[in-house]
């Protein structure tokens, strides 16, 4: 039985390096093929008009600009007569970044390559990871572990080779966020924290640039177009930040999949019609999904601010202000949400790692151990004989924890430890219990995850 | 007066997890109409069950609220003096972050 485990683990890893090794071949193949539709473009322009992808570079005597290929790929978009073939050759012509290619990014960049972008470009620093997946639906398994940025761009260009595609490996910041934002016509954001969105729209002010903002978490979206035909700006409409407790994270609220799928796909529909000229932007209005009870509803929001700080009339927002603003401070939140806030709050003796946790469980030390996370996050998995008591209900169901130890310890005095995922909410509670008196709790540093990194490895984390 | 209140975007955390309320609302005494100022007050006071500070600031809603009166930002029909009408939905919204 032994030997067929290590058999199969061995396969598993082959096939592992294999599916690697084939994902970074198909990621070449489609580079070299986008290149040589390049050159082959560049060589007919001379010679003849050929069947030329860029729009720029070719005039196929039909006075639109559309190659032969071009007409057949993107015949059903030139069949509708409120699109047709000017606005087809508009969107050719222009350039569109989106910012993140995460849940809303996936399939804006998936929809905007296929449908005839001149220029695409991708900013991301991230890399894919299984949990991911599930939203991120322009990434393969392959790519896991891999720059985010690759990944969408290789499945960019798989879709279609004749749309320029541009891989920014890197996060955008205020040094440079002005550069890369200023090479491209219209910015969509699709990214997941505060201080990103104020940048992103106050960069997109500075350059004049049009942002469609579209945000989506749990069971609800958010989509607006900012900056465009006299509408407001991020900022008209929210000029103070939230306060931190207010901007949750997928990472920590979860997300149903499809959710962020839907606002990406009306994030590149407004940036499609933005490009092409057509149709009338989410200007001025808000769209607000609600995925539970199936309703959408498009509400009238404020327009441009006189008195806005970055787009109102005597505002003086430079370039130089814009680089020099620090957006993390001002939404006292980091720029990257996928790095949670690790507290300090106790003192390293009422702490306890979960090594030497496991081994006074080994000892048979008699305890109680009480998991302060939500009950939902409770019935995903949790420690054997762990006692839910989620923090937002410490208070009332201290009488729980009372009666416990009570029954435990007998003669003896029993420990009190308390563990929830990070190792953040248990120090909360940690010094609220003692607070009212049980001064022997203790927090176990780092919460489930450290358990399962270096107590038992084949414990879930989530 | 009969009004619809929904809560949306997590703010309906603070309320049970109960989005839409149909509620009941007396115009104060003295007063000719109810204003949203007057109505914050009531949903604090009877809707809003845990973290008032996610939902007030002050004496108006916390910044990363929309507030929509029949489907139209209040900024445009005045904000706290905005007056209520029979059977008007009020919003309120918290903008999301996450993607």
């Amino acid at each position: 039985m032994d030997s067929g485990g290590a058999d199969a683990a061995r396969i598993l890893s082959e096939i592992k390096g294999l599916k690697a090794t084939k994902s970074d071949i198909e990621a070449k193949i489609s580079a070299l093929e986008a290149q040589l539709k390049d050159l082959n473009c560049r060589n007919d322009a001379v010679s003849s008009n050929g069947s030329c992808p860029l729009a720029t570079s070719l005039d196929s005597g039909l006075g639109h600009g559309l190659s032969p290929e071009m007409i057949h790929r993107y015949s059903r978009q030139l069949l509708l007569p409120s699109f047709g073939v000017q606005a087809q050759s508009n969107l050719l012509k222009s350039s569109i970044l989106v910012v993140g290619a995460g849940g809303l990014g996936s399939p804006a960049l998936l929809y905007l390559a296929a449908c005839g972008v001149g220029r695409l470009g991708i900013v991301d620093n991230d890399e894919v990871e299984l949990n991911n997946m599930h939203r991120q639906i322009i990434h393969t398994e392959a790519y896991i572990g891999r720059l985010k940025v690759e990944s969408a761009a290789a499945a960019c260009r798989a879709i279609n080779s004749t749309v320029q595609i541009v891989e920014h490996k890197e996060a955008l910041r205020t040094s440079n966020a002005l550069e890369i934002l200023s090479k491209y016509d219209v910015v969509v954001d699709a990214t997941d924290n505060a201080p990103g969105r104020y940048m992103i729209s106050d960069c997109c002010v500075v350059l004049g640039k049009p942002l469609v903002s579209g945000a989506a978490l749990g069971l609800e979206g958010q989509l607006s177009v900012y900056n465009y035909n006299g509408g407001p700006c991020y900022r008209c409409l929210f000029p103070t930040p939230p306060p931190t407790t207010a901007c949750q994270r997928c990472s920590d609220s979860g997300v149903l999949g499809v959710v962020p799928g839907i606002i990406g796909c009306l994030q590149a529909l407004e940036a499609i019609k933005i490009a092409s000229a057509v149709g009338e932007p989410l200007v001025g209005r808000m769209l607000l999904f609600d995925a539970l009870s199936g309703r959408i509803r498009i509400v009238k929001i404020r327009g441009r601010s006189l008195h806005c700080e970055v787009c109102g009339e005597n505002a003086t927002f430079t370039r130089q202000q814009f680089q020099e603003f620090d957006y993390e401070k001002f939404t006292q939140s980091p720029l990257s949400a996928s790095a949670p806030p690790k507290l300090n709050l106790l003192s390293g003796d009422s702490r306890i790692s979960s090594k030497d946790y496991n081994e006074r469980l080994k000892n048979g030390e008699v305890h109680i151990l009480v998991d302060v996370r939500p009950e939902h996050h409770f019935r995903i998995v949790s420690l054997p004989n762990s006692l839910n008591i989620p923090l937002s209900t410490l208070e009332k169901r201290l009488a729980e924890i009372s009666s416990a130890l009570r029954e435990a310890e007998g003669q003896r005095d029993a420990s009190l430890y308390v563990i929830c995922r990070r190792g953040n909410d248990s120090q909360r509670a940690v010094n609220y219990l003692h607070d009212i008196g049980f001064t022997s709790a203790k927090d176990i540093i780092g919460g489930l995850e450290s358990w399962a990194r270096d107590v038992d490895p084949s414990f879930p984390t989530y | 007066m009969q009004l619809t209140v929904e809560f949306g975007g997590g703010l309906e955390l603070l309320c049970n997890s109960v989005k839409i309320h149909n509620i009941n609302i007396e115009t104060p005494k003295g007063a000719q109409q109810l204003a949203m100022r007057d109505l914050l007050v009531w949903v604090q006071n009877n809707l809003i069950k845990e973290r008032p500070e996610m939902f007030i600031k002050g004496d108006t809603v916390r910044p990363g609220v929309l507030v929509l009166v029949n489907d139209c930002d209040w900024e445009l029909s005045g904000q706290l003096d905005t007056t209520l009408e029979e059977k008007d939905v009020v919003v309120f919204i918290s903008t999301l972050h996450g993607g």
